[in-house]
């Protein structure tokens, strides 16, 4: 069995973010790494994968200056090989044209089944993983708390508004995981050393048959207008609780009448 | 470009229309003189009479969906009336678990980008989107540059849902073309999971947990708290990510948007993430051991102090209170 993840790389998100004064896009200077996000498909992929004699996971991620630091921790997670897309035409994409160079790049790998982050941390559009299914011509199940593969099908619990929903789907299809339904291994030392030497397939959007014009900031078709500071939400009291914290909220909250 | 049509993706769910539907239906009505819903199901003529009331002169009924997950059918109807010469200038799509699908969809079918995590829409010459970037310190205004029709998904609670005064909206059958293999995902059971409360994003009364609750069990204070207050119990992102709680409860940037009465964060450190989705809180009650911690700077009432004792002193409080 084949199975792609998609993974992104992005800022730390811990660090403090902004956009670029100019092109209004997402500053991404300094090292990358792997969305957070991701590393629950890339451990639901190892898991799968185990389960199925002979199979394989592959990461494939878009990133700018043929960036792998983030694909360098998921190899060493276990993942065996990586396709990397970079391309300055890519700058300014959305995530309809990054869908399109993720589609073309995850057709390389011939996948039985893609998983992917609901949605990536620092962008969190979230229709990048059905983007891609369209333009695979897959099914999809988005919101996955639990995958099972059967022979040729995927059994999901998927999340609904009301609880969660058993839906089963034929191979090959794309499955989106929510955080913490498996617990991301760390990599081993071994993993590590292993993750160095594990292939990484670096193409440009020419290699992958994609124009120009569908990608980067022209393929976007929309623009930022303006940026504007919110209106900030004021500090009101903050107490050091000496034993009366509960009963200064009771108050409080009698004070707006909720109880 | 004027805007003339919109149409509003009209999801329902166990009672009828979503309230975020009817949201957005209503400001729907304020930006174009057309308004229609697309909705799908075993019984839109029943909807049709709420979804009139609210601005939809006409819904588009894509049929019951025999168990198939909703994006493909619904993505690939629309797809076809717009592609028919139906096109609206704008189609409004709810952010939920469905409502996203189809947007994904629709957005690769008809090569069309989408513009996401919406909390504002305006018409200044052409329609202006606005999203609340960096934990909401910042709003960006956006646009689309290109042909219509626009793909909107946005966000629970951006605008009030106010009837109007329409009758029932005309029902035209738009049964979705064969999806084949994209369509081929089937729900074979729907598990309902027991609620003694209201929804997370409708309660009047949210109280939410984070890290430092320090364990999952803990998070049982959080929830006897969020009963004992007739509210709703939400989460950060932290301790879905840890496995503590499901994702439906989360709150913020990843989760949901929340605006009650009153959000009582325990143990929540208030990263960017998790303030942008509720700090349109009427009232903001925090518990935190850091002094530090961001949440204090949203909150009316900040406690420093350890949940651990807190939590449990305001459950035996408003006990005794019967």
């Amino acid at each position: 069995m084949n199975v792609v993840v998609c993974v992104k790389q992005i800022p730390d998100p811990a660090a403090p973010s902004s956009l670029d004064p100019t092109t209004h896009n997402l500053v991404r200077t300094g090292k990358l790494i792997l969305d957070d996000s991701d590393s629950y498909g890339v451990e639901m992929a190892l898991q799968l994968a185990g389960q199925v004699e002979g199979s394989e996971v592959t990461l494939v991620s878009m990133a700018p200056g043929g960036e792998v630091s983030g694909l360098r921790t998921a190899l060493a997670m276990g993942a065996a090989k990586a396709i990397l897309v970079s391309d300055d035409a890519l700058a300014g994409s959305d995530a309809l044209g990054t869908a399109k160079v993720l589609a073309a790049a995850i057709r390389r790998a011939q996948p039985d089944l893609v998983l992917a982050a609901t949605e990536s941390t620092d962008g969190y559009t979230g229709t990048l993983p059905v983007q891609v299914a369209e333009l695979l011509g897959m099914p999809s199940v988005t919101f996955a708390k639990s995958v099972a593969v059967e022979g040729s099908k995927v059994v999901v619990e998927r999340q609904t508004e009301a609880g969660y929903d058993e839906v089963e789907c034929p191979l090959p299809a794309v499955v989106t995981v929510t955080a913490g339904v498996v617990e991301p291994r760390y990599p081993s030392f071994k993993g590590i050393m292993a993750a160095k030497s594990k292939p990484v397939d670096t193409l440009t959007i020419s290699d992958l048959g994609i124009d120009p014009s569908e990608v980067g900031a022209t393929g976007a078709r929309q623009g930022i207008v303006q940026v504007a500071e919110a209106e900030a939400r004021s500090a009101g009291e903050k107490v050091v609780d000496e034993g009366d914290g509960a009963q200064r909220i009771v108050a409080f909250l009698e004070q707006i009448k909720v109880i | 470009m004027a805007v003339n049509k919109i149409w509003v993706l009209a999801e329902s769910g166990e009672s009828g229309p979503l309230p975020l539907t009817l949201e957005l239906l209503t400001h729907a009505r304020g930006l174009a003189s057309t308004v229609e819903a697309v909705s799908w199901g075993a019984d839109v003529a029943s909807a049709a009479a709420v979804l009139g009331e609210y601005g939809a002169s006409v819904v588009y009924d894509v049929g019951d969906l025999a168990g198939a997950l909703p994006g493909p059918p619904v993505a690939a109807a629309i797809a076809s009336l717009v592609k028919g010469g139906n096109a609206p200038d704008a189609i409004l799509i709810p952010a939920t678990y469905d409502g996203r699908d189809v947007a994904g969809r629709l957005s690769a079918a008809l090569d069309r980008p989408v513009l996401t995590n919406v909390t504002g829409l305006n018409v200044d010459e052409d329609l202006r989107t606005e999203h609340q970037v960096f934990g909401g310190s910042h709003t960006v205004t956006a646009r689309f540059t290109g042909e219509g029709p626009g793909i909107f998904v946005i966000r629970a609670k951006s605008f009030a849902a106010e009837p109007g005064t329409g009758s029932a909206a005309q029902v035209v059958a738009a049964p979705a073309p064969d999806t084949g293999a994209t369509g081929a995902a089937r729900i074979l059971n729907r598990h309902v999971e027991e609620r003694s409360g209201p929804k997370l994003d409708e309660a009047s009364v949210v109280v939410s947990g984070g890290r430092g609750l320090g364990a999952a069990e803990n998070y049982a204070l959080v929830e006897e708290l969020a009963s004992l207050l007739h509210g709703a119990a939400g989460a950060s992102r932290a301790i879905v990510d840890a496995g503590w709680v499901p994702y439906s409860h989360q709150v913020g940037q990843t989760g949901k948007t929340v605006k009650p009465t009153v959000y009582l964060a325990c143990g929540i450190s208030g990263a960017t993430q998790h303030l942008v989705g509720m700090k349109g809180s009427k009232n903001i009650v925090a518990v935190n051991k850091d002094q530090d911690a961001p949440i204090f700077s949203v909150a009316d009432l900040g406690i420093v102090g350890d949940v651990h004792k807190v939590l449990p002193a305001l459950i035996e409080a408003l006990k005794a209170r019967g």
